[in-house]
């Protein structure tokens, strides 16, 4: 290290700063088995209304139910039906039918963006799966299977997604950017973390008029940095508000690894300690643990117990976003050596191996779902794609900044019809 | 202004007059929740919402962590569940650390949302210096405020319409920024910061109805009739230069804009168009201040009743000093001079 004017002769050593670094870089062979991965029966179940502080170890361990050879096991299963198994199958498989179309559709230049959740998709499903309908979710902008999970119509996504006329958000949000109220979703917002501090405000709401429904909240680790996420947690450990945090620590946020969020020195479900709240960890790739630690969460949310802040232990198995090039930064294949495998094959080898379902019925909803996924395409198509005919009225552009439209922005829209007139004539409609 | 129920008058500085307009919601509108810094036992630094808690109780009326982020957060979420929140930022120095919040989440939700989520908050905060604050103690961020589109801005300068207004403002289904004058809290404030302080009960806007009544958002108020020139001001600086006009015995026709936006632009217009002369004056530092829009629009739609350039009296482009207050003040010598050059021609 050269000597600088700013460094006076000292025996001290030099100190050094600490740049993480992710362990492996394009062209380098990763190996994921350094990674802790508990017995599936080791962890145990406290009841609801366990103190923080005497159930720190599932902060730092991982809440798993389904083993690698598809048993459930252990005091976490949740002991679902089948039935309601092959529902949760359903949804994320449609989930995934849903994503590699809405990519395919945006690399054809139908819109200007996507993102999938390839990998994660027991994180939204089957978590709003051990919810009550009315609980209310406030997702970040991977969670479409919250949507799918509650049934939302898949043609209003496409919708939104393709900015076209039956988009009720009249193509003014960036596509997946979804709001349903009538579905307990809160309009995404785009900046990271702001819907934290405001699902607390939600439950503190919730809580103050005595009703009976919760709020749930998604980040991922990288966006768990912000200070919306502390100010979220702070103001739920001081009001005890009944909220669900959901962490995916997805490992990547687009090229930035979990380190740069802090994930070299401790787990994400660790902070919950800090503020005196629970904190599990859980294998976000199987959805029988997600499913039984969110219904935990919530009873425990329901029931006065306050705040749980859930990390979903996952891997992001596809690029960011169709902006992102995954290759660039990270070997092609750590997402085929991910120790805990996919959550809709683990989900399918449980149903296969308590014999309520096989190859062939598996096959059969695939394709089954793909199609549902192609004739609703077609169908939204016909309402528009982005960027082929304007599909929304001008004036729309001056509405909903403010219930009443003030005299400036009048001002502005008559300016900018004028605009439209000269550039397309008098009698233009939008499409 | 509207009323709907015929109450008795009752001498209020403004500090009483914002915590009235509060109380009288409380008791409105069980989905009003007043909550801030300070705010729940002990009544806030400044006492606005004193006594509140005790009436309306602890979950109306609740103080927060020291996190303004969270403050206006958790105010967004309570609004998309259908409450009506009044978050009280303790000093507007401090919003900062809300501003995302208040940007990009509160301002935006009815239109990124085509009005599924609405956030019909109030934030009130307290701005202006004159108090020996020094540089975190007394910004006027106004113009940050109005830069926002889907915010609205009001400032009043007197009892009266602090209640009218901040009750409008809380009924508004749409956020606002409702920023205090805490140079004029307990009274009036002429300028001259050696001089006696005169209370509030001595004006005639200390008199306000005990029950609800609203002042429109949007509407200036003509505080003084004139001809000789317009002087367009707010909050503080009301008062100041309607001290330093009639001292000079200058015919100033001086318009109280109550609500920077939506701004009273009809009133702007009709005045400046009769006098011919405008000044604008804020204490705010004034490069991209508010006063740069004022004297853009009026030159926009008065030109040609100009009689002289529209002068701006306003801070300096410094922090706010703090034992140099008074330097940077924009008091009775720097008005005095604006006026003689927009005059002389």
């Amino acid at each position: 290290m050269p000597e600088t004017d700013r460094r006076p002769a000292s025996n001290l050593p030099p100190l050094s700063l600490h740049i993480p670094e992710p362990r492996y870089r394009p062209g380098d062979t990763p190996d994921f088995g350094d990674i802790v991965v508990p017995a599936v029966d080791a962890t145990s179940r406290p009841s609801e209304a366990t103190k923080p502080d005497a159930m720190r170890d599932l902060c730092y361990g991982l809440v798993r139910v389904l083993d690698f050879d598809g048993e459930a096991k252990g005091q976490w299963d949740p002991k679902l039906s089948p039935e309601r198994l092959r529902t949760m199958l359903r949804y994320m498989m449609l989930v995934r039918a849903f994503d590699d179309r809405m990519f395919r559709a945006q690399r054809q230049g139908k819109t200007s963006f996507y993102m999938k959740c390839t990998g994660e998709e027991a994180t939204s499903v089957a978590s709003t799966m051990a919810l009550d309908r009315g609980d209310m979710c406030f997702p970040s902008y991977r969670q479409q299977g919250i949507l799918i999970a509650r049934d939302y119509p898949l043609i209003q996504m496409m919708n939104q997604i393709y900015s076209n006329r039956g988009d009720h958000l009249m193509g003014r949000q960036l596509p997946i950017m979804y709001s349903a109220p009538e579905h307990g979703f809160f309009s995404v917002s785009g900046n990271l973390a702001t819907q934290y501090p405001q699902a607390v405000g939600w439950a503190m709401a919730s809580a103050s008029k005595g009703d009976s429904r919760i709020a749930t909240v998604w980040c991922g680790e990288g966006s768990s940095a912000e200070g919306d996420f502390h100010s979220a947690l702070t103001f739920a450990t001081v009001y005890n508000a009944p909220v669900i945090f959901n962490v995916v620590n997805n490992q990547w946020a687009i090229s930035s690894f979990s380190g740069f969020a802090g994930g070299e020195r401790t787990t994400f479900a660790a902070r919950a300690v800090g503020y005196g709240i629970a904190g599990l960890r859980i294998d976000g790739n199987d959805p029988l643990a997600v499913y039984a630690a969110t219904q935990w969460a919530a009873d425990r949310a329901r029931t006065n117990n306050g705040p749980t802040l859930i990390e979903h232990f996952t891997y992001r198995s596809e690029g960011h976003s169709t902006s992102d090039d995954p290759t660039a930064y990270r070997p092609a294949e750590e997402p085929t050596i991910w120790p805990f495998g996919d959550p809709i094959a683990r989900l399918r080898q449980h149903l296969e191996t308590l014999g309520e379902w096989d190859g062939e019925r598996h096959e059969a909803q695939r394709v089954e779902l793909e199609e549902l996924v192609k004739t609703t395409q077609k169908q939204s198509e016909k309402l528009g794609i982005l960027g082929h005919g304007m599909h929304q009225p001008f004036e729309t552009m001056f509405q909903d900044v403010f219930e009443d439209m003030p005299w400036h922005l009048q001002e502005q829209c008559a300016q900018m019809l004028a605009e439209q007139e000269a550039k397309f004539g008098p009698d233009w409609k939008p499409e | 202004m509207s009323t709907d129920t015929q109450t008795a008058n009752k001498t209020m500085n403004m500090i009483e007059a914002i915590n009235s307009a509060m109380d009288v919601m409380l008791e409105r509108d069980s989905n009003v929740v007043v909550m801030g810094e300070d705010v729940g036992f002990f009544g806030g630094v400044f006492r606005a919402t004193a006594g509140l808690q005790k009436k309306h109780g602890k979950t109306r009326v609740f103080d927060t962590p020291i996190n303004e982020c969270g403050i206006i957060g958790v105010a967004v979420g309570m609004g998309a569940y259908g409450l009506r929140p009044v978050p009280e930022i303790q000093f507007a120095d401090y919003i900062y650390p809300g501003l995302d919040q208040l940007v990009s989440e509160a301002a935006r939700l009815r239109y990124r949302s085509a009005a599924d989520f609405i956030c019909p908050m109030t934030v009130r905060t307290p701005f202006g210096g004159g108090i020996f604050g020094g540089q975190t103690h007394s910004q006027s961020p106004e113009s940050i405020m109005t830069h926002i589109c889907g915010v609205k801005t009001v400032i009043p300068s007197n009892p009266y319409d602090a209640k009218g207004l901040l009750i409008a403002a809380i009924e508004d289904n749409d956020p606002v920024v409702f920023l205090e004058p805490k140079r004029i809290y307990n009274g009036p404030f002429s300028g001259y910061y050696d001089r006696p302080v005169e209370p509030w009960s001595k004006h005639a806007a200390s008199a306000v109805p005990e029950g609800h009544y609203r002042i429109e958002l949007g509407k200036a108020a003509t505080v003084r009739e004139g001809e000789a020139l317009t002087v367009l001001a707010y909050g503080t600086m009301v008062h100041v230069v309607k001290t330093i006009v009639e001292e000079l015995k200058v015919d100033a026709e001086i318009i109280d804009l109550r609500t920077l936006l939506p701004l009273d632009i009809d009133a702007i217009e009709a005045s400046v168009k009769k006098t011919g002369r405008c000044l604008v004056i804020h204490e705010a530092t004034r490069t991209s201040g508010f006063g740069a829009e004022l004297a853009a629009l009026v030159q926009e739609r008065c030109f040609y009743h100009l009689e002289a350039p529209v002068e701006r009296v306003t801070g300096f482009d410094t922090p706010y000093p703090h034992s140099l207050e008074w330097a940077y003040f924009p008091g009775p010598v720097r008005i005095a001079t604006a006026l003689t050059k927009i005059l002389k021609d």
